[in-house]
């Protein structure tokens, strides 16, 4: 039934229609408004689980460690510094090869302090190990959080469902949760094979030489490729359920014979969709939402970019001293195509700066020159930098 | 007692000694270093915890020369995730077995520096909240594991490789942290502390807290022969004389009121201890008015612990901490 609710409340919602055992956060802006109405809900008697108001982050992400290889499953969500404070307990988790759900609910991070939407949080964790999800709005976030479960626990790795900060977990939309029957059906009850048991006692986390070190390391990075197949038949069978699809791997709208190709992660999806159907004077525009970027789908970027002539990059984050770090994957995944795409790399809207429509404007006058120009911030307003930096 | 003794019957002899702890969740065979006092208190904890366990490990000594992969030393089902967060994991453990209606007990075990310093804030979350974990802390002193740096639980004027003695320094200049004052002033039901020396004090702290429902501490002092500089086979005699001088105080805390002491008759003089250990070499210089200081200081340290506690007690019922650790005719322990 579709009801009118903030991302929030519909990831709450939805984390229950789950069956989480054990549920453990931190508040932290923007997450907090998740967590409070599992709390509300745990109040109400509406949702059975142990929720622990924990310390820290650090304890947070530890806490549902420690739940999960007791044999429950578990739930937890933050942003921002809390992911950078858990991020040792992330690689952890992964490299245990244990299953969980994770949102995060995308910030960018201090210095300078900023409580608004960029995506260099989960970015800055993208080789912990998880599968990393990304969602477009926040019908996507509920079909993602409940596919997520199925695919931690069949692929034995942690799942973080990234959702935008404010734009997603703070907007009001209409949006259809699940009834619980057709969760259950879709969710078996958690049966964790590594679970410690008394009756037959194993040891978790232990000490590995260089002997096997590499070993533990190849059995992981495979298990995340093969993991790309588990989220094709996850949202697969979702949509049989449900009648939606979240998106796959990735998912593309726009033409098919497009030349411009616009490539992008979460909610700007929505702004560049928008945009695209007010700006009809401009090219036509293939969008191509990447949901999955950790397992990264080449296969899939490789098929969705043939026959494009420019492919433009827009991501919500920088790795400082080089550039687009989306933008430098698809180059590597893109590279001995035949006819690969121009490929031109930009960050937009960091630490919530607001994404106007005019981008997919700018971003058309951009792809005119005849090589692709650097890396830029594309939204920087040159009279707000400090004199110093005018040159730059 | 005569009594007592005559109407044991030989089938309820035979019921005691099955009553005696057989089970050990750690196995021999293990890559401890020669009389590593850790070792022998795991062995001792999960003899008298029994089989029905989990454990949450901090990183260190204990976990490593227990789990070389592919090899295990643990009978009970164990999981070691990082250094700092022993607590929260131990939390989770016990969340889990709780939404599963499950008995099972967590243990958590972590040596002085996962405990006193890096993962202190874990363990102090949980047990704010109350889980229902015993958190064992097997107190070595300093950071054994890496090589024998100084932790805030290193004693004061120990020689550690981060804390040298030298022209301008007479090792840690710091004092040893009152782990269990502040453990207990989360009002937890109960904290006490105990010494690989005393096995039985050992044991019975480990089984009361077992019965505890809510989260217990319990510190035990254990000697690392390779960072405190004694032999191996000295192990034992060096914990004992820590007790007997007053400088680790073993007592009981309830709802942080102290209930109970292991009495000292005769305390010994600090240095019967300090001498004992290479980490103390350098007050023994006679030359030296610094150690001489620093000798005087921490004599004042164990004279201040006696106080404190009631080490020496008075009346018959006292009986000196030698006497502690023997089982007396009828099966009646110290305490």
């Amino acid at each position: 039934m579709r009801k009118a609710l903030e991302g929030s409340q519909a990831i709450a919602l939805t984390v229950a229609l789950c069956r989480p055992q054990v549920v453990a956060a931190y508040p932290i802006t923007p997450q907090t408004h998740i967590v409070e109405n599992i709390a509300k809900l745990v109040a109400d008697g509406k949702m059975d689980c142990e929720l622990v108001s924990v310390e820290s982050e650090f304890s947070a992400a530890s806490l549902v460690l420690g739940a999960a290889c007791a044999g429950s499953r578990t739930y937890t969500a933050s942003a921002s510094q809390g992911i950078l404070l858990m991020s040792e307990v992330l690689y952890n988790i992964a490299g245990l090869r244990i299953p969980m759900v994770m949102t995060c609910a995308n910030r960018a991070l201090s210095a300078p302090l900023s409580i608004w939407n960029d995506q260099q949080d989960s970015m800055a964790v993208r080789d912990a190990g998880w599968i990393q999800l990304y969602c477009a709005n926040n019908q996507e976030a509920v079909d993602t959080t409940i596919q997520a479960y199925r695919i931690a626990e069949a692929t034995e790795l942690p799942v973080m469902v990234c959702m935008d900060g404010f734009t997603l977990t703070h907007t009001l939309e209409p949006i259809d949760i699940p009834e619980q029957a057709m969760v259950d059906a879709y969710l078996p009850p958690f049966n964790f094979a590594r679970a410690l048991d008394p009756a037959n006692p194993i040891s978790i986390g232990t000490l590995v030489s260089p002997d096997h070190y590499p070993e533990a390391r190849h059995s992981h990075h495979h298990a995340l490729l093969d993991a790309a197949d588990e989220i094709i038949a996850a949202d697969a069978d979702w949509q049989q359920l449900s009648g939606r699809s979240a998106g796959g791997l990735l998912s593309v709208s726009g033409p098919d014979d497009a030349r411009i190709g616009i490539l992008t992660l979460g909610s700007i999806v929505g702004t560049l969709s928008d945009a695209s159907d007010l700006y009809t004077d401009l090219p036509a525009t293939k969008l191509i939402n990447l949901r999955a970027f950790r397992p990264f789908p080449v296969d899939a970027l490789r098929f969705a970019c043939s026959g494009l002539t420019d492919l433009i990059v827009l991501e919500r984050a920088l790795s400082p001293g080089f550039g687009g770090i989306v933008a430098a994957e698809v180059h590597a995944a893109l590279a001995g195509m035949q006819d690969v795409p121009r490929i031109h790399s930009f960050a937009v809207g960091l630490g919530g700066r607001d994404i106007p429509l005019e981008i997919y404007r700018t971003l058309h006058r951009k792809i005119d020159a005849a090589e692709p120009g650097p890396f830029s911030i594309i939204d920087v307003e040159r009279d707000r930098l400090p004199v110093e930096d005018h040159g730059i | 007692m005569s009594t007592n003794t005559q109407s044991i019957s030989v089938d309820s002899l035979v019921k005691l000694r099955k009553n005696q702890p057989r089970f050990e969740g750690i196995e021999s065979g293990h890559r401890a270093c020669l009389g590593c006092g850790e070792a022998l208190a795991a062995r001792l904890v999960t003899e008298a915890a029994g089989p029905d366990v989990m454990i949450a490990n901090a990183t260190g000594c204990l976990e490593i020369f227990t789990t070389p992969w592919p090899e295990s030393s643990w009978r009970l089902p164990w999981i070691h995730s990082l250094f700092e967060n022993t607590g929260a994991i131990a939390a989770g453990m016990e969340a889990a077995l709780k939404a599963q209606g499950k008995p099972t007990k967590v243990l958590a075990f972590g040596g002085d520096g996962g405990t006193f310093d890096i993962g202190f804030q874990a363990l102090s979350g949980m047990l704010e909240r109350g889980h229902n974990v015993l958190y064992v802390c097997f107190d070595n002193e300093a950071y054994m594991n890496t090589g024998i740096q100084r932790s805030s639980s290193t004693p004061h004027a120990a020689m550690t490789t981060t804390s040298p003695p030298g022209s301008d320094r007479m090792g840690k200049r710091h004092l040893k942290k009152d782990i269990l004052s502040i453990v207990a002033a989360h009002h937890i039901p109960y904290a006490a502390t105990t010494s690989v020396a005393y096995p039985s004090d050992l044991r019975k702290k480990i089984r009361r807290a077992m019965e505890i429902e809510g989260p217990t501490f319990i510190q035990i002092h254990s000697p690392c022969p390779l960072g405190w500089g004694h032999e191996g086979d000295f192990s034992i005699k060096v914990a004992r004389l820590a007790v007997q001088t007053g400088l680790f105080p073993v007592i009981e805390l309830e709802r942080q009121e102290l209930i109970g002491s292991m009495p000292i008759r005769h305390p010994r003089p600090v240095t019967d201890y300090l001498r004992q250990q290479g980490r103390f070499r350098h007050l023994f210089n006679k030359h030296d008015a610094r150690a001489i200081e620093e000798l005087a200081h921490i004599q004042a340290l164990a004279d201040h612990n006696i106080k404190q506690y009631d080490l020496c007690g008075d009346g018959v019922d006292r009986l000196d901490s030698d006497g502690a650790d023997t089982v007396r005719r009828g099966g009646m322990r110290w305490a």
